[in-house]
């Protein structure tokens, strides 16, 4: 399914169950409005988040990631934020390195209350994004889609 | 598979921005969707059983819920396909509600991220396996953090209900904060005539062991079966031996040492039992004003004691408790009014908080129960009470109603009329606030019967003139400057979280919001139950609470210990990480990051292999990223279908 042409971004959310996500669900009971442009996926931990997860969002022509967790020293497993924070802090430096602008990917910690910091991270990952524009790693996919197999069919993108 | 897929209207509250037809419709087009419909309230039981009535005539073996978050419904619907006859984890929910129809208002974008988070669930689901929860044994103990009343009432209530009670009090007595009040409203009962014997009980209950001047430092495991780390602080007395008789206290020549029990009016001896009433009723030294420690020699105590219980050299002792369950009753303490500037910061002797008029009040405090200025003595003839005290004030960052201040205020207004006659109080007010059983008749006895001056406004200024102090305000209502020339004013300190309570709550593995106050699961239909199984919450360390309401939570979180164990055994989550041992080469770095100890390295045919104890994963997956092989996975979030919702937002 397209994201709204002209009017949104694809931008991908990785969200721990007992914080963020809560904190998300928050900012929906106070209705503090947001863009629509996030896509929010919910997993157990930030420690869950493999950052090759990551990478392949960004490949298969995300235009952003963005992950929450919650407050180093409040995880709800006790350690998986730290484990995350090693990993996407390598992995935030090493995007670049493969072509990926810097404001493509984000990490930030929100808890379970903070709903209106939920919405400002929303408000400015989703600014920054649409700042950056659509990423060119989607428009090389696109390209690959149209190109047609050996046997004349659309090909279907890895 | 046969997926079917009930997207909910909330009422209007996803209907009024989301298509819901139109999403159910797209819906149809998704791989594996037999079946998809709208539905007015999905949660209902006309709703439920629509869905039930689904998966039999449809022969469905999943379902999507599109509807509110899955914090909060998935339980009810996961028993909705159990009862269908499914497996209950063959359920997935697309979060309509608080992620797209609350927080935005363009139908179009809405209906079509709405329709992009049900391909999600659904690809999501179509991965997805039966599982099914395994039993475990549990500890059925409970431990109770904080002796206020709050922690009081938990406690009894569990031990009465037959659960051995680990009680953990942080001074060396149980009491909390009610035991400094004189009196309480609305009924002006004697505070410790009503808390005194249920500390009694406390001490005498043969299934709560108390650990008074106490505090918790570690806390390791999960439901069930917590491992607790206590540090019992040094007293420098043997309580085993102290019998409360008080003679050390009499003959100790350290007499100006700070009184924490009476908020610092008066001063008390190094050596020292809080107050009459103290549970345990057993002396303490404290080392920062205590001679011995200070100048190496006195001695006076451990010569007095009549049964040489004095032990200058002892050290703190760490003790570890098996528990099932835990009730934090932590508490609040009192807003710093010295951040105020233009209330004196602290400066005039006779500006004083209104827990400190509460020991000047009450008969065991340092004057007897005779009102006297701290300065001088003097018994005030004047009295200016100042409300909203760090509460509802941004600029304090305290905009919130600590809510028990307006109504302590009027008893206090009452309490210094019936010591002094001849007094006049004046309280200055922003509100009135005093829902609640006769409250609002209360505060209105203190105005007409006692004569209680309110003032509605704010004040801008206290200063002294004379012996006396200015105290400047507004009053809104008549439009004009306010001076009154006051003997005493008492200000109306709010509640703030207690010291500590951000590093507990993070020893809890519970979330707590910006102000340090515990969050609770649902802050209407879960008040005193933690998103961390097993943990439950009772009186003001949630929010600002009165006695009635603490004691009222109390009782509630003691009903949800004894819910939680009134089973034999608890049953685990099944979603759960799974060893793929053909994959896997025992390297071992699972076994390393598991925070639970979860992991567990065995033999198989001479290699070493991970295996997972079931019953101990709590699923946070930190150890499917770890390893290098992929051999490890996480049950319903599995690499697979993470990057098949991945997919479905970016591929298609």
């Amino acid at each position: 399914m397209p994201i709204l042409a002209g009017k949104e971004l694809r931008i991908v959310g990785f969200l721990c169950n007992w914080c963020s996500y809560g904190g998300a669900d928050t900012a929906g009971v106070g209705r503090f409005s947001q863009p629509t442009d996030l896509r929010i996926i919910r997993v157990p931990c930030s420690g869950r988040i493999d950052p090759l997860f990551i990478v392949k969002t960004l490949l298969y022509g995300a235009d952003g990631v963005l992950v929450s967790g919650c407050h180093p020293r409040d995880c709800h497993y006790g350690q998986g934020n730290f484990y995350a924070r090693r990993r996407l802090e390598a992995l935030k430096r090493f995007l670049p390195i493969i072509g990926v602008e810097p404001g493509r990917f984000e990490y930030t910690w929100v808890s379970a209350s903070e709903g209106q910091r939920w919405q400002q991270v929303v408000q400015g990952f989703t600014e920054q994004v649409h700042a950056l524009g659509p990423s060119p790693a989607s428009a090389v996919f696109g390209a690959c889609r149209e190109i047609p197999d050996e046997k004349g069919g659309p090909r279907v993108a890895v | 598979m046969k997926i079917g897929v009930f997207v909910c209207h909330c009422g209007s509250n996803i209907e009024a921005t989301v298509d819901t037809a139109s999403v159910a419709g797209t819906a149809r087009a998704f791989p594996d969707v037999a079946y998809a419909t709208d539905v007015m309230y999905s949660c209902s039981e006309p709703g439920q059983d629509g869905i039930i009535q689904a998966v039999r005539e449809k022969g469905l073996d999943g379902v999507v819920v599109a509807s509110c978050s899955p914090r909060m419904h998935e339980t009810t619907f996961r028993r909705a396909v159990e009862r269908a006859g499914l497996n209950r984890y063959m359920l997935e929910m697309a979060n309509i509600r608080e992620h797209v129809s609350w927080i935005g208002k363009d139908r179009e974008a809405n209906t079509n991220k709405a329709a992009e988070l049900v391909r999600l669930a659904v690809e999501k689901l179509r991965r997805n396996r039966a599982l099914f929860p395994k039993s475990f044994d549990i500890t059925r103990r409970v431990l109770v953090i904080g002796g206020g009343v709050a922690g009081i009432q938990a406690a009894l209530d569990c031990a009465d209900g037959g659960l051995d009670v680990v009680l953990v009090e942080k001074t060396s007595s149980i009491g909390g904060k009610m035991a400094k009040l004189d009196k309480t409203f609305p009924t002006v009962d004697c505070s410790s005539c009503i808390l005194g014997p249920k500390m009694v009980d406390v001490a005498q209950h043969e299934r709560i062991a108390l650990h008074a001047y106490a505090e918790v430092e570690e806390i390791g495991g999960y439901v069930g079966n917590f491992e607790v780390k206590i540090r019992k602080k040094a007293t420098f007395v043997d309580w085993s031996l102290c019998t409360g008789c008080g003679l050390c206290m009499e003959k100790c020549p350290s007499r100006k040492s700070h009184d924490a029990f009476n908020e610092g009016v008066g001063l008390t001896t190094a050596i020292n039992i809080p107050f009459p009433q103290a549970i345990p009723k057993k002396a303490l030294i404290d080392a920062r004003f205590c001679r011995q420690f200070l100048k190496g020699k006195c001695g006076v105590c451990a010569k007095v004691c009549p049964s040489g219980a004095i032990r200058y050299e002892m050290e703190d002792e760490v003790i570890t408790e098996k528990v099932g369950a835990i009730v934090t009753a932590t508490g609040f303490d009192l807003f710093d009014h010295t951040k105020y500037g233009e209330y004196g910061g602290g400066r005039y002797p006779d500006v004083i908080t209104s827990l400190q008029y509460e020991r000047l009040l009450s008969a065991s405090g340092p004057t007897g129960g005779h009102v006297k200025r701290p300065s001088d003595g003097r018994e005030p003839r004047t009295v200016v009470f100042v409300q909203c005290v760090g509460s509802r004030d941004t600029s304090v960052d305290r905009p919130y109603c600590s809510g028990f201040c307006c109504m302590y205020t009027a008893k206090q207004a009452i309490l210094t009329k019936d010591h002094i006659p001849e007094s006049q109080s004046y309280v200055f007010y922003m509100d009135i606030r005093a829902p609640g059983k006769l409250y609002d008749e209360f505060t209105r006895r203190a105005m007409e019967e006692y004569g209680a001056r309110y003032v509605r406004g704010r004040v801008a200024m206290i200063y002294p003139k004379g012996d006396r102090l200015l105290v400047r305000g507004a009053d809104t209502l008549m439009g004009e400057q306010v001076e009154i020339e006051a003997d005493l004013v008492v200000l109306a300190v709010g509640a703030e979280a207690a010291a500590g309570s951000p590093a507990l709550a993070e020893k809890l593995r519970i979330s707590y919001d910006k102000y340090g106050f515990f969050m609770e699961s649902h802050p209407k239909l879960r008040p005193v139950e933690t998103n961390t199984a097993g943990v439950y919450l009772a009186g003001a360390c949630q929010g600002p609470k009165d006695i009635p309401s603490s004691v009222g939570q109390g009782s509630a979180a003691a009903s949800k210990v004894l819910g939680l164990f009134s089973r034999q055994k608890l049953e685990s989550d099944p979603q759960i990480s799974q060893v793929n041992q053909r994959r896997c080469v025992g390297c071992g770095k699972c076994a390393l990051t598991c925070p639970f100890g979860a992991v567990k390295m065995i033999d198989v045919r001479g290699e070493p292999k991970a295996e997972v104890i079931e019953t101990v994963c709590q699923g946070c997956g930190i150890c499917a990223v770890t390893c290098p092989q992929g051999a490890v996975q996480l049950e319903h979030f599995t690499d697979n279908q993470i990057l098949a919702e991945v997919n479905a937002l970016c591929q298609s």
